[in-house]
């Protein structure tokens, strides 16, 4: 009963982080119906940043982050500038490849020049665990958890800003959207760098966690899920998906690891998204506008 | 100039469908052929063993999948895994005893078995939601294919595969692998080429334009959509299995990832979709030049005495490959073939370029 409880709560608290690298996702699905399958491309490049602005240049650990967080809101800026929106209109297929290829190269191109050896994230957070009871917590988890939660928050708040509030027009309909004098192609383009930002904060968190090097990109396949059951337009659909991939993953792991050869978290995430779209394709939260055939 | 339509004159509806129409396409096909032919007399061992082999099989699981994408217009991010399965089961049946004809044969019917259930949620979704649900079946077989012993013999396992032997005849050198190899893409070429000419080539491409007017006018999507995965899980995984037989021979898990799957999609798209020139030039140019322009920049550093990391040099490939993927994307979205057929559209009417069409 122990190892249960203790596997959910661990799990939940890294199904918050899934939701927090899926939000970067669903940020920029709401905005322009993009999948963006370099997110765990850019989390890893965030990660690196924050390592290299802390590590290699001397910032301190606030000014780092903050640094690394304008960095990548500047390449997702760029990211939709010169690529994405010149891809308007392109069969699907394209588009997904193009993000694809951007992860490809960011995998290259960002261990190539910092370096590929795992490095430590320079946090200071403690590895002694947290003790509930007979319940073991790993510290970075709940740091992690708590970031997720307040992350979050602060996108719902953003949402009711004026320049979320234009966001969710465009993600009702671009062309409403233009006729009411919203710029369409500026918030695409701001919900890209925000994505981008999101991608850097996550990138501390799972740094600090696994550490850093290229396999932060293989986030990808959990954070869509999470996307994809919580529905791909919906934010406060990612926390409650974070979750129910976060327990199922790490109780399934759990209890089926030590009878296969291990690897099963990959397959739990894989099945729910299998599963999402035969049974469920708008996902929980979503919005259901989806292309049926 | 050289595709010249001069004199060219249809007279029966069988000559209008040929496959090569233009003189000057058949004699530079025959041309093609005797060099593809006489390669191991032309190039090195090296060359062809390493380059020319997984080229030409390469180009065969291309056009299986470019049957999907590019002519049914369903989009698959988990070719690899079918590969793979048709790999593993060749492989097995070959172990048991089979001939090498019979165990590809079986490799592709596996594959196709187990890639119709790829093809399951094309059945409800397309697009985006085709996307993801394939990428994530590739992770579940990949899972599969590691976790059961009697598959894959272990996670850290690597299979040998048996030497084939076609006719009684053992391929065991460089050169009758070579052969075999290019037997096999001529045939999936020539199969694909004409699937484009049948009624079901016709309906696949009503299918991808707007499988809601194919049904209005009568075609069973259902059907169509099934089987385009069933013949293209067919080809993808007998080239599975070719790779395996006549290019590794030794099958580990890790040789059909994810990362195979999207190569194989750039192949795709950097050829040209829809396109079956596109896809020997799609699979040829994301396989070697990578290698090549490597090779360039090596050569190029040492020549003006520049210094590169080791650890840059190893991730170089990947940035150039990524870099192909997206430039290809943004630059010329109709890829190689479309570079192709400008040339060739110019060619066909120069000098009297104002009387292009």
């Amino acid at each position: 009963m122990t190892f249960l409880a203790e596997l959910a709560i661990n799990g939940a608290l890294v199904g918050l982080m899934y939701a927090l690298v899926a939000s970067g996702i669903v940020l920029v699905y709401k905005s322009s119906g993009v999948v963006n399958l370099a997110q765990g491309g850019f989390v890893m490049a965030g990660a690196y940043l924050v390592w290299a602005y802390i590590a290699r240049l001397g910032l301190g650990l606030i000014p780092g982050i903050l640094a690394a967080a304008a960095s990548m809101g500047a390449l997702g800026w760029l990211t939709e500038r010169l690529a994405l929106r010149r891809m308007i209109g392109q069969p699907v297929i394209m588009i997904l490849m193009l993000t694809f290829g951007l992860e490809v190269v960011l995998r290259g191109a960002v261990p190539g020049a910092l370096g590929a050896d795992t490095k430590p994230m320079p946090i200071p957070i403690s590895q002694a665990p947290v003790w509930l009871g007979d319940i073991l917590i790993n510290r970075t988890y709940i740091l992690g958890g708590a970031v997720a939660v307040v992350m979050v928050a602060l996108l719902a708040v953003f949402f009711r800003t004026r320049a979320g509030i234009a966001m969710r027009a465009v993600s009702d309909d671009h062309l409403a959207a233009w006729a009411v004098g919203i710029p369409v192609e500026r918030t695409v383009a701001l919900s890209w760098a925000v994505s981008g930002a999101v991608a850097a904060v996550t990138g501390v968190l799972w740094g600090a966690v696994q550490g850093v090097d290229w396999s932060l990109s293989l986030l990808l396949i959990k954070a869509l899920s999470v996307a994809v059951l919580g529905g791909l337009d919906s934010l406060s659909g990612v926390v409650l998906a974070g979750l129910i991939v976060g327990v199922f993953e790490s109780v399934i792991s759990g209890y089926v690891d030590p009878f296969v050869g291990g690897g099963t978290r990959e397959v739990v995430a894989a099945v729910v998204i299998f599963l999402t779209v035969l049974i469920r394709p708008y996902g929980l939260f979503g919005r259901e506008v989806i292309e049926r055939v | 100039m050289f595709y010249r339509e001069c004199g060219v004159r249809h007279t029966t509806y069988a000559a209008d469908r040929a496959l090569a129409v233009i003189p000057f396409e058949r004699a530079l096909l025959v041309l093609l052929i005797v060099l593809a032919a006489a390669a191991p007399w032309i190039v090195t061992d090296l060359f062809l063993v390493s380059y020319l082999t997984p080229w030409l099989i390469w180009t065969a699981a291309v056009l299986g999948l470019n049957l999907l994408m590019g002519w049914a217009g369903q989009i698959h991010l988990g070719y690899g895994a079918v590969m793979a399965v048709g790999a593993y089961t060749a492989v097995h049946v070959a172990r048991a005893g089979a001939p090498f004809v019979v165990a590809v044969a079986a490799g592709g019917l596996v594959a196709a078995v187990i890639g119709s259930l790829f093809g399951l949620p094309a059945l409800r979704v397309r697009g985006l939601y085709l996307a993801m649900s394939t990428l994530a079946l590739q992770v579940i077989v990949d899972w599969i294919l590691v976790q059961v012993p009697a598959i894959s013999g272990g996670a850290q396992a690597t299979l040998l595969v048996p030497r084939p032997h076609i006719f009684g005849i053992l391929l065991v050198t460089d050169q009758a692998r070579y052969w075999a190899a290019a037997v096999f893409a001529v045939l999936v070429a020539l199969f694909v080429a004409n699937v484009r000419r049948t009624d079901v080539g016709r309906a696949l491409i009503a299918l991808r334009e707007k499988d809601y007017a194919a049904a209005v006018i009568g075609i069973n999507v259902f059907y169509y959509k099934a089987l385009a995965f069933f013949v293209s899980s067919f080809i993808g995984g007998m080239s599975g299995a070719a790779l395996a037989f006549l290019y590794y021979r030794a099958v580990t898990p890790e040789q059909f990832g994810l990362n195979v799957s999207i190569m194989a999609v750039a192949m795709v798209i950097v050829g040209g979709l829809g396109s079956i020139i596109g896809s020997f030039f799609g699979a040829g140019f994301i396989l070697l030049a990578p290698i090549w322009i490597e090779h360039g920049l090596r050569e190029l550093a040492a020549a003006l005495s520049v210094h590169i990391s080791p650890s840059t040099l190893a991730h170089l490939p990947l940035v150039i490959y990524g870099g192909l993927i997206t430039g290809f994307l943004l630059l010329e979205p109709l890829g190689l073939a479309k570079l192709y057929d400008n040339v060739r559209n110019y060619l066909r009417v120069w000098p009297f370029g104002y009387t292009k069409k």
